[in-house]
């Protein structure tokens, strides 16, 4: 599993770039899905049919979702040295990026530099820029153009039990989603496996792959912070504590039937769990939960360290316990009991 | 000149009567369906020689001002901005007051009655005022009432070599490009949608595409142009007289890529001189296109307007002419290459 989390980890795909993660991910998932397609926003909707479908009615449709996107930079200004300016994608701090490096779609690598500062804290976007190597603008332009995004730098490092890499936010989850699909079998309804584009600008796929799929349970599968580390701030998540169950972040509070649903099942199958309540950042279970007339959604959690820096870091146990959890939610709301809530 | 009439036009966020009549009665002569829908949105149809595809020109109508919320026993009458306006551009500015255009000033102390730490301080809007020459509360209240939109009294005429000066180029240029655009037939169905309510969150927009459901949205809009002094050459956004600005993200949604590589193309082919914008804050009307159902492909292009949301805007004649044309190229390019998306 560890040889997955490295090459999803390692794929290209900042917000708004997703080209190449999306075919790797498309090669991985095609063996399981019944259908495939690509929606006007770039979300890669994998349908999963149901084993039969229920009798007399119509197979209702279930909603799982994970973001593809990562954060990092987009070229705003090349000057007459060849130096690049750029904004952030997604929620990035600049003190993340001194010493780092970016690598753009065509294997392009850029460094990061400042100008002068009197104090580091006086470290803004803005007094930066980024070195492809090239000696004068003519040479730059010919590298990257305006609007061309960039992705960390981050070596994929295998702890053990842990694993460290960029962009484990969110395709830890992504990996979550594919063991599921590869587990799970639905029996009466469908089952629509979304790896979505553009969260981290606002949580802006999963609204429109929602909108497209009419969704009757939504789940989203994303990472959250944790307090387990020196003098962090209490937070109820620890790395190695299980699959982390949301109660409430700023985009949603999870519906109390697919809440307890998850309980449920991580208590029936001894799967690991702790309970979330986040007070900052969101998954795209928000977006997915106010689409059209509303749909049921919760959200399972990935614990990951140092989250939005070049090297996050998650637990194998953890990631383990969160297949295990998604299978089990996704077998249940399949069945013909629906979990309770189809 | 049609757009020193839309740049003259009175219309803050939600009450673009004046601005959406002014706009229907020009293009009446060249479409095929005109509505009105619920919120103030101004949906114009010219249907295609085909019409297999529907593609969506869309520019809001309103524009950033001021609005009547109080008037006191003098008479004066208060304000809050109707929109993102900064307050220290408005002292000793002449207004134009509710939709019968009562000429009002904005305000200021003279100089003879100013404290020394008064100097050193901009005025904020809640000691702003309008004086529309009322003695007392009692004649104020004849003239106008709680709610009535104020807008800048600026003339639209031409500044210099090549420039001209205005109002609420933002976005009535759009407007303007978008009333161009129709008067031309193409093979898909061409949908003029002129928004309401951008200037305070996007909020037309979204309700506008929601029924139109376009195949492809192209956003006409207006733009910071800082290439002014103090800010350095990275900082800007766009220059005016380089052309008109393609954006290809802002703060409210990443531009469909092929749309944005058809506007290149097609500029580039033709000769039209284009810049790429080079920052990524503000939000425009894409934000709420964009997302709409199952989301539909969407790119801005954008006007170079400095001093955008103050009482007069300056832009580049050339630029006007250009984005007009590159609009209508890129239309062009649809019939002929068919819709990237």
């Amino acid at each position: 599993m560890k040889d997955l989390v490295k090459k999803l980890s390692q794929g290209f795909g900042p917000s708004g770039s997703e080209d190449q993660i999306r075919s790797i991910i498309r090669s991985e998932v095609e063996q399981y899905a019944d259908e495939i397609r690509v929606d006007a926003m770039g979300n890669l909707i994998c349908r999963v049919a149901p084993k039969a479908a229920a009798s007399g009615s119509a197979p209702k449709r279930i909603m799982v979702d994970a973001h593809m996107d990562e954060i990092g930079i987009v070229v705003s200004y090349i000057d007459d040295k060849g130096f690049v300016r750029f904004s952030p994608v997604g929620g990035l701090s600049p003190h993340v990026l001194l010493g780092q490096k970016v690598v753009f779609a065509d294997g392009t690598v850029g460094v990061f530099g400042t100008e002068k500062l009197d104090d580091i804290k006086d470290l803004k976007f803005d007094k930066m820029f980024i070195d492809i190597g090239a000696r004068d603008r003519a040479e730059a332009q010919a590298k990257v153009g305006i609007g061309d995004a960039a992705a960390m730098v981050g070596s994929f490092a295998d702890m053990g039990v842990r694993v460290s890499g960029k962009a484990m936010d969110d395709r830890i989850a992504c990996l979550v989603l594919i063991e599921a699909m590869r587990r799970a079998r639905p029996q009466v309804h469908e089952v629509y496996y979304v790896f979505a584009v553009q969260e981290e600008l606002g949580l802006r796929g999963a609204r429109t792959a929602a909108y497209g799929i009419n969704p009757d349970v939504g789940i989203a599968v994303d990472v959250t912070l944790w307090g387990d580390t020196p003098e962090h701030a209490p937070f109820n998540v620890s790395l190695g504590g299980g699959a982390a169950i949301k109660a409430k972040d700023a985009s949603l509070i999870a519906h109390p039937a697919v809440k307890n649903l998850m309980i449920d099942a991580a208590e029936k199958n001894g799967i690991p769990y702790q309970l979330e309540v986040l007070e900052r950042g969101g998954t795209d279970a928000g977006a997915i939960a106010l689409t059209r007339e509303g749909v049921p959604s919760g959200t399972i959690s990935v614990p990951c360290r140092y989250v939005h820096t070049p090297a996050e870091m998650v637990d194998m146990g953890d990631v383990d316990a969160c297949v295990r959890l998604l299978t089990a939610v996704v077998e249940e709301l399949a069945s013909p009991g629906g979990g309770g809530i189809l | 000149m049609l757009l020193a009439q839309l740049s003259e036009a009175a219309g803050i966020s939600g009450q673009e009567a004046e601005v959406r009549a002014l706009i229907r009665s020009e293009i009446t002569p060249y479409v095929d369906e005109i509505r009105v829908d619920p919120i103030g949105n101004l949906i114009a149809v010219k249907r295609g020689r085909k019409g297999d595809r529907r593609v969506m020109l869309a520019a809001h109508m309103d524009e950033v001002g001021l609005m009547v919320v109080g008037i006191d026993a003098d008479g004066l009458l208060h304000v809050e901005a109707a929109g993102g306006v900064d307050p220290r551009v408005l002292v000793s500015k002449l207004v134009y007051v509710g939709a019968d255009r009562r000429p009002g000033v904005i305000g200021s102390k003279p100089i003879h009655l100013l404290k020394a730490e008064d100097m050193d301080r901009a005025t904020d809007m809640d000691s702003l005022y309008v004086d529309i020459g009322a003695r007392n509360k009692e004649d104020a209240e004849k003239l106008v009432k709680l709610g009535d939109q104020i807008v800048f009294a600026t003339r639209c005429e031409p500044l210099g070599e090549g420039f001209l000066k205005g109002k609420a180029m933002d976005d009535r240029v759009g407007c303007y490009a978008i009333i161009e655009a129709l008067k031309k037939q193409h093979d898909f169905d061409l949908v003029g949608a002129f928004t309401v309510q951008e200037e305070v969150g996007l909020r037309g927009a979204g309700v506008a595409a929601y029924r139109v459901k376009p195949d492809l949205a192209l956003v006409l809009e207006g733009t910071t142009a800082h290439d002014l002094t103090e800010t350095p050459e990275h900082g800007y956004s766009t220059v005016p007289g380089r052309g008109p600005a393609i954006v290809y993200r802002d703060a409210s949604w990443v531009g469909d890529r092929r749309i944005v590589d058809r506007l290149i193309q097609t500029a580039e082919a033709a000769g039209v001189p284009y810049q790429i914008k080079r920052t990524v804050t503000g939000g425009t009307d894409a934000g709420r296109i964009g997302p709409t159902e199952s989301g539909v492909p969407v790119a801005v292009m954008s006007m170079p307007c400095r001093y955008i949301h103050s009482p007069v805007s300056v832009i580049c004649a050339d630029d006007l002419n250009n984005y007009v044309k590159l609009a209508g190229l890129f239309l062009d390019s649809l019939d002929e290459r068919g819709l990237p998306v």
